[in-house]
């Protein structure tokens, strides 16, 4: 599975376990407008670290939050990458 | 100085400042009544729908009521009767008649219309709730003089105030008490909105002092709306604030001043710290100065306590004690390295999500109860959205159980019967769990995970 699917499955999933209504998760969504609040995100990020070995937002020494999903997916993909 | 007003009521007179709810705004200069029952030396519930007719009730209240119980939000239907009992109500004041309680005395809350005010006559008893406990919320007994005490006296006439609390919870209140004594206007926010639409209201309304927790702050960020926002000071406490989100404050708003305050509901407004830097000097402990106020700190065992005119005096309805010798034990651990203490977690595992605190011994007991469970450990794991999250280790009676079925089984069971925050958000299956040398559950800290 790619980075990519990896993350959007667990947007998903854990859409499903708190019974939120995903608006749609194209690259230029604002995360904040998906229908998921910030202990979804939370929950995503926490599950990622165990599967993709990384916690972006932690490791990063810039100071950066995601605005949106292409945002979000990119720094996976780039702390894989470095 | 000049004498602060001793009721809130005086505080605001003469105020030319609005509160500003999402739906409705209220200039205080007609503030007039909003409550047209006497509860004149009653102990009453103050338990409404938004925070703006929470202002207005704790305004129509203080002097008035001799006790008044600040419903949050997100207070558990189940415990009403037992804090009714704990607390004497004799009266629920609302603005909302679906939130009265069977055999308890109604009185509405309204939008203010002319008339004069029941005159301030008594020092009322302020309560407010903790989170944290298990079962029923302790309620812990403030003074106005109390609430006060960190509030400046001279401030600035063109300050708007916004926050991203609640202002029915120590932290939030305390904004609202700033507001009102210091005639400035205050953007309240309300459960139905989005963070984006809360921070354009607050542009709109040219917010110029915006408080929140670290989580709170995070979410701003991730919002296109913060362009909206030009806040000259800004403000976090409730959870820790570590370097990362300090930084990136510091990095949104270039030369506005960030600092952080550690306060909690027992212990009250402790200090502000505005070097930019997370954790605090070590000289605030073991000293006052005329800058910080009549505030002491000491650290006992590594737990951070505090003596000053600002703690709440007791609990209400519960026989344990809040202060010892003058002193307030916070519960929250400190660690020193070099020049400078760092929050290290709460003691006995208590963790902080979003600002709201999580007793683990809440969350394992609802696990154990799920047959086919031994043995569980709740914890704290770091995260950079919530501060915190969650997570849980479970020992299975029967490891051939080790499956993803029986793990979703037992997550629903939470989901069932727990509020979201306090759910794991993920559960591991351990063949034993760590036992201190008295036989008890190990408690690992909150962000001790590498």
């Amino acid at each position: 599975m790619s980075i990519e699917s990896i993350v959007r499955s667990e947007f998903e999933q854990v859409a499903r376990e708190q019974e939120k209504v995903l608006s749609g998760l194209s690259d230029d969504t604002v995360l904040l407008d998906s229908g998921l609040d910030s202990l979804c995100f939370a929950i995503i990020v926490a599950r990622l670290e165990d599967r993709l070995g990384v916690d972006p937002f932690t490791a990063s020494e810039d100071v950066y939050f995601p605005v949106t999903m292409g945002d979000f997916i990119k720094f996976y993909q780039d702390a894989a990458a470095g | 100085m000049p004498p602060r007003a001793e009721f809130l009521r005086a505080a605001i007179a003469g105020s030319a400042a609005s509160l500003f709810g999402r739906r409705q705004t209220v200039r205080l200069c007609d503030m007039g009544r909003a409550l047209d029952a006497d509860v004149s030396g009653a102990n009453v519930l103050l338990r409404t729908s938004n925070q703006l007719f929470a202002a207005l009730g704790l305004i129509e209240l203080d002097g008035v009521a001799a006790r008044i119980v600040i419903a949050p939000p997100d207070i558990n239907p189940e415990h009403l009767p037992a804090i009714v009992e704990r607390a004497g109500i004799e009266t629920v004041v609302s603005n909302d008649p679906a939130l009265a309680i069977e055999g308890v005395n109604f009185a509405r809350l309204h939008l203010p219309r002319p008339g004069a005010a029941v005159p301030s006559s008594r020092k009322s008893e302020w309560v407010l709730f903790t989170s944290g406990t298990t079962g029923i919320p302790k309620m812990v007994a403030h003074s106005l003089e109390a609430l006060t005490g960190a509030i400046p006296q001279a401030t600035a006439q063109d300050i708007v105030w916004g926050t991203f609390y609640d202002t029915r919870r120590y932290g939030g209140l305390q904004i609202l008490l700033r507001a009102l004594l210091g005639h400035a206007s205050l953007i309240l926010s309300d459960a139905d909105e989005s963070a984006g639409d809360f921070l354009e209201r607050l542009g709109r309304h040219g917010v110029t002092h915006l408080t929140g927790t670290p989580s709170h702050w995070r979410r701003a960020l991730m919002s296109p709306a913060n362009a909206a926002i030009h806040p000259r000071y800004v403000r976090l406490s409730g959870e820790i604030a570590d370097q990362a989100i300090l930084d990136s404050l510091k990095a949104r708003f270039p030369g506005v001043p960030v600092g952080h305050a550690y306060a909690s509901t027992e212990a009250g407004v402790g200090f502000e710290v505005t070097d930019g830097l997370e954790g605090f000097p070590a000289s605030y402990v073991g000293r006052t100065d005329s800058k910080r106020g009549p505030v002491e700190l000491k650290v006992v065992d590594g737990l951070l306590h505090v003596r000053s005119p600002r703690t709440a005096s007791r609990y209400v309805g519960s026989a344990d004690a809040l202060i010892d010798d003058g002193w307030v034990n916070s519960g929250d651990m400190v660690e020193l390295r070099g020049e400078r203490y760092f929050f290290a977690g709460r003691v006995g595992g208590i963790i902080n999500v979003g600002g709201l605190k999580i007793n683990p011994e809440e969350v394992e007991a609802v696990i154990n109860r799920h047959p086919g469970v031994r043995a569980s450990r709740v914890s704290g794991r770091k995260n950079p959205f919530t501060g915190a999250v969650v997570v849980a280790e479970v020992v299975l009676t029967d490891p051939a159980n080790d499956n993803a079925g029986f793990k979703e089984a037992i997550m629903e069971a939470c989901r069932q019967t727990l509020p979201a925050h306090k759910v794991p958000a993920m559960l591991r299956f351990v063949p034993a769990l760590e036992l201190t040398a008295g036989g008890k559950l190990s408690r690992s800290q909150e962000g001790r995970r590498a």
